[in-house]
């Protein structure tokens, strides 16, 4: 005597969304993407960029930037990387970051941590006076000019260079490359003093 | 209480009387150190297979105490390996050589990542010299096994090769468990060094939470003991981390029935009264309304994975979660912890113990579990005659055998009629491909599981198509004398994606039926090891009974009704508490 068939049984009364969170009826949170700045502080060692990278591509997390370089010279290296993420995303990138053995620090930093990000942008020479009052506009400078071209600098938040590949439009870029965000906290906090521990989050 | 719950094994008390005097005493070479590593780490057992750039390690095995098990194809080694690890809960070690040998290895990590199985991986790799030139048998071995290991290892550095060695021992064996692998030059290995290996240790970053936060434990104790419908959710981690006997405590103590995952049979007695069974696609009906229905759900040492939940909407909808897990990064992956515990498994669960001040009141949802187990029993149709059934199969066998006995598989109908109809009582019994589902993991698991418990009876339950693709490892059982008994389900297909094909692609048999496969006990025999062959469901006892009684192993070649299916079901991402018992249901859900 088999019990009842499928639409006969018990049933619970709840639901969960996809992401796997119970559904409050009165206040549904579906998670809407967001950037994160992730900064995380590795050994410097061979294998490590390809393991982070590695890491979010396989999971499917979305980066804007990562960039990479070495800090203090104790053999340790700090990572900066911007994803785009909902919000169990976010957490999720963190503690698998957190999982690689060369990782020794995660944290996300603050909206109001400074981020900054290098151009160089090549444009045609032409007009070598106009190029360089534009590049004082945004703080930069002429660093390469030659008879057919110039290249400038500019520094700072990722939508000031926006702004400033556009404003160069006007001279015919010839190349642009731009490094990805390098961001710390803003204060006398550092990851050594003041680092969120991984274990406490959820 | 007279129960056991770790089956003890005998390798632990057998060499200590006549210790031999084997073992590496001098170290001259980064090979040496390599395996001086591992002796130091307490390794018996190695399983693989030679080849050029792992020679100079080999070498030095030579004069190892270390017991090598040559197998017949590296995939087989790490198998062996993998399935060594689970049943004794230390890291089981395979070795192969650079190129094919480590890629050959691969489905091995992969399948030992996903189970959370302790494994270490030597390979060979030519010259440091060569690397990066695509030279004889060269591969990116650690750009390779990077997503399906822990952590890999480069070794650069004779002085320091077994130190790397020594570490990744460590890491496969502590937190959560997982294959490691380390990549050894045969420059590396023939330079000159006398450093002995560092003690296998895990570097600081490495995590390996003990205690879960007080201020949850407290919070979940009280939810838990608020609950009407409690109910635990037992998976591999508490295996793992050795946590069977304190949760047969705290599951009896506060009468709270158990579930269980796959990875988790034999985590809590089947035959006790708290039991509800296996949940998931294939698990039983009571598990899968218990799990649907509960209030509060405590999982133990479990990912959630798909195969368990079900679509996530569905999954336990009306249950507060606690989560007792060692990696953190499980917490909220799948399904929202409300208490997450991040700890070992054992100790979360006393730290629970102790923040309980009574039971739950739960009296009406135990006797409904109650009733689910009556209304929603494993059942199949036994004809008087032929066709056998499968699932007759394994439950004779099951009645035969002790309880301690250690049950392998391959991956397909045949694998979950072994997790439904064999009674699991004890940790470290089922020895499965869980996670990654590879066929072929039965024939050299079994060898694996044989060699780390060798006095307790192993039977592998396998397909035939799982058993074709390793059946090589045939070779090495019998050259082993290992006593295992090889039960092939042979339904001359692959069962499973027939299944499927029949329930889900309008029974378009594309690539699932095996015509012309070969007779498998003839086939054993050529291997020298004792074949049967089992078509009448009268035979079954005396069948079994004589491959248990030759020693050494035998194969059973069990022609199976063709037309059997595995349920209940719940179709991929369907919702576990409309799990169906036939074809019919499926329609219906």
């Amino acid at each position: 005597m088999p019990g009842p068939a499928p639409d006969q049984r018990m049933r619970p009364s709840g639901r969960r969304n996809s992401q796997g969170i119970r559904i409050d009826p009165e206040a549904e949170a579906t998670h809407e993407p967001r950037l994160a700045v992730l900064s995380a502080l590795v050994k410097h060692e061979p294998g490590v960029l390809s393991e982070v990278s590695g890491l979010f591509s396989r999971r499917q997390f979305n980066i804007e930037s990562l960039t990479v370089g070495p800090t203090k010279g104790d053999g340790t290296a700090r990572m900066t990387i911007v994803i785009e993420e909902p919000e169990p995303g976010v957490q999720q990138a963190k503690k698998q970051l957190k999982k690689l053995i060369p990782v020794i620090e995660v944290e996300e930093l603050e909206s109001a941590a400074m981020r900054r990000e290098l151009a160089l942008i090549k444009v045609a020479g032409e007009k070598p006076d106009d190029v360089q009052a534009v590049a004082q506009m945004y703080g930069g400078d002429a660093v390469d000019a030659s008879k057919n071209a110039v290249t400038v600098e500019v520094t700072g938040s990722k939508q000031k260079i926006d702004a400033a590949v556009e404003a160069f439009e006007q001279f015919e870029i010839l190349e642009v490359v731009r490094t990805g965000a390098a961001a710390l906290e803003r204060g006398s906090k550092t990851m050594d003093n003041g680092a969120a521990t991984m274990e406490s989050d959820n | 209480m007279s129960e056991r719950a770790s089956i003890p094994r005998q390798d632990e008390a057998a060499d200590t009387d006549e210790t031999e005097q084997r073992g590496i005493d001098e170290i001259t070479t980064g090979s040496q150190s390599v395996i001086a590593a591992l002796e130091q780490a307490g390794v018996e057992h190695a399983f693989g297979v030679q080849g050029g750039a792992i020679m100079p390690v080999y070498d030095a095995l030579y004069d190892s105490s270390i017991d090598h098990i040559t197998m017949a194809h590296e995939q087989g080694a790490a198998h062996a390996a993998d399935a060594y690890g689970i049943v004794t809960g230390d890291p089981g070690l395979a070795m192969a050589t650079s190129g094919p040998g480590a890629t050959n290895l691969v489905t091995g990590l992969a399948d030992a990542a996903m189970d959370s199985d302790p494994m270490i991986a030597l390979t060979g790799q030519v010259a440091t010299d060569f690397v990066g030139n695509d030279a004889f048998q060269e591969v990116d071995t650690t750009g390779i096994t990077m997503p399906v290991t822990k952590e890999n290892y480069f070794s650069d550095d004779s002085d320091t090769v077994g130190d790397d060695v020594s570490e990744a021992f460590a890491l496969a064996e502590k937190g959560r468990q997982g294959p490691t692998l380390v990549d050894l030059p045969k420059d590396i290995t023939k330079g000159p060094t006398t450093e002995w290996p560092e003690k296998p240790e895990t570097p600081e970053t490495h995590q390996e939470p003990v205690e879960a936060d007080e201020v949850i434990v407290e919070a979940a104790a009280e939810a838990l003991q608020e609950a009407e419908k409690p109910a635990i959710l037992a998976g591999g981690g508490v295996i793992k981390s050795e946590a069977s006997d304190e949760l047969r405590h705290f599951a009896r103590e506060y009468d709270i029935p158990v579930i269980t995952t796959m990875p988790g049979l034999g985590s809590f007695p089947e035959t006790d009264d708290l039991a509800v069974g296996m949940a998931g696609m294939h698990g039983t009906g009571a598990a899968n309304m218990a799990i649907t229905n509960t209030d509060c759900l405590l999982g133990v040492g479990t990912r959630f994975d798909d195969r368990l939940t079900g679509g996530v909407e569905t999954f336990a909808p009306d249950a507060d979660i606690i989560h007792a897990e060692i990696d953190p990064a499980e917490i909220s992956k799948n399904i929202e912890a409300d208490y997450p515990l991040i700890g070992d498994a054992e100790r979360v669960l006393e730290q629970l113990d102790d923040a309980m001040t009574s039971a739950p009141d739960a009296d009406e949802w135990r006797e409904q579990c109650q009733t689910w187990k009556d209304e929603y029993p494993l059942a199949y149709d036994m004809p008087d005659d032929e066709p056998l059934k499968p699932q007759y199969v394994v439950e004779t066998f099951d009645e035969l055998a002790d309880d301690d006995t250690i049950v392998t598989t391959g991956v397909g109908q045949h694998q979950m009629w072994a997790c439904q109809f064999w009674t699991y009582e004890y940790p470290r019994t089922w020895v499965s491909s869980n996670g990654l589902g590879t066929m072929g993991y039965g024939v050299p698991s079994a060898i694996g599981a044989k060699l780390g418990a060798p006095d307790t009876e192993v039977v592998c339950f396998d397909g035939d198509g799982s058993f074709l693709m390793t059946v090589q490892e045939l070779s090495v059982a019998v050259r082993e004398n290992l006593d295992i008994t090889y039960v092939v389900l042979n339904n001359e297909a692959v069962g499973m994606v027939r299944q499927w094909q029949d329930g889900f692609y309008e029974g378009r048999r594309m690539a699932s039926e095996y015509p012309w496969i070969p007779e498998f006990d003839k086939l054993a025999e050529a291997f020298g090891a004792r074949g049967f062959r089992l078509e009448d469901p009268d035979e079954v006892e005396d069948t079994i009974k004589a491959a248990r009684e030759y020693d050494g192993p035998a194969v059973i070649d069990a022609i199976i009704d063709p037309a059997e299916n595995v349920y209940p079901m719940v179709p991929s991402g369907g919702d576990n508490g409309l799990f169906a018992l036939n074809e019919d249901h499926l329609g219906m859900i």
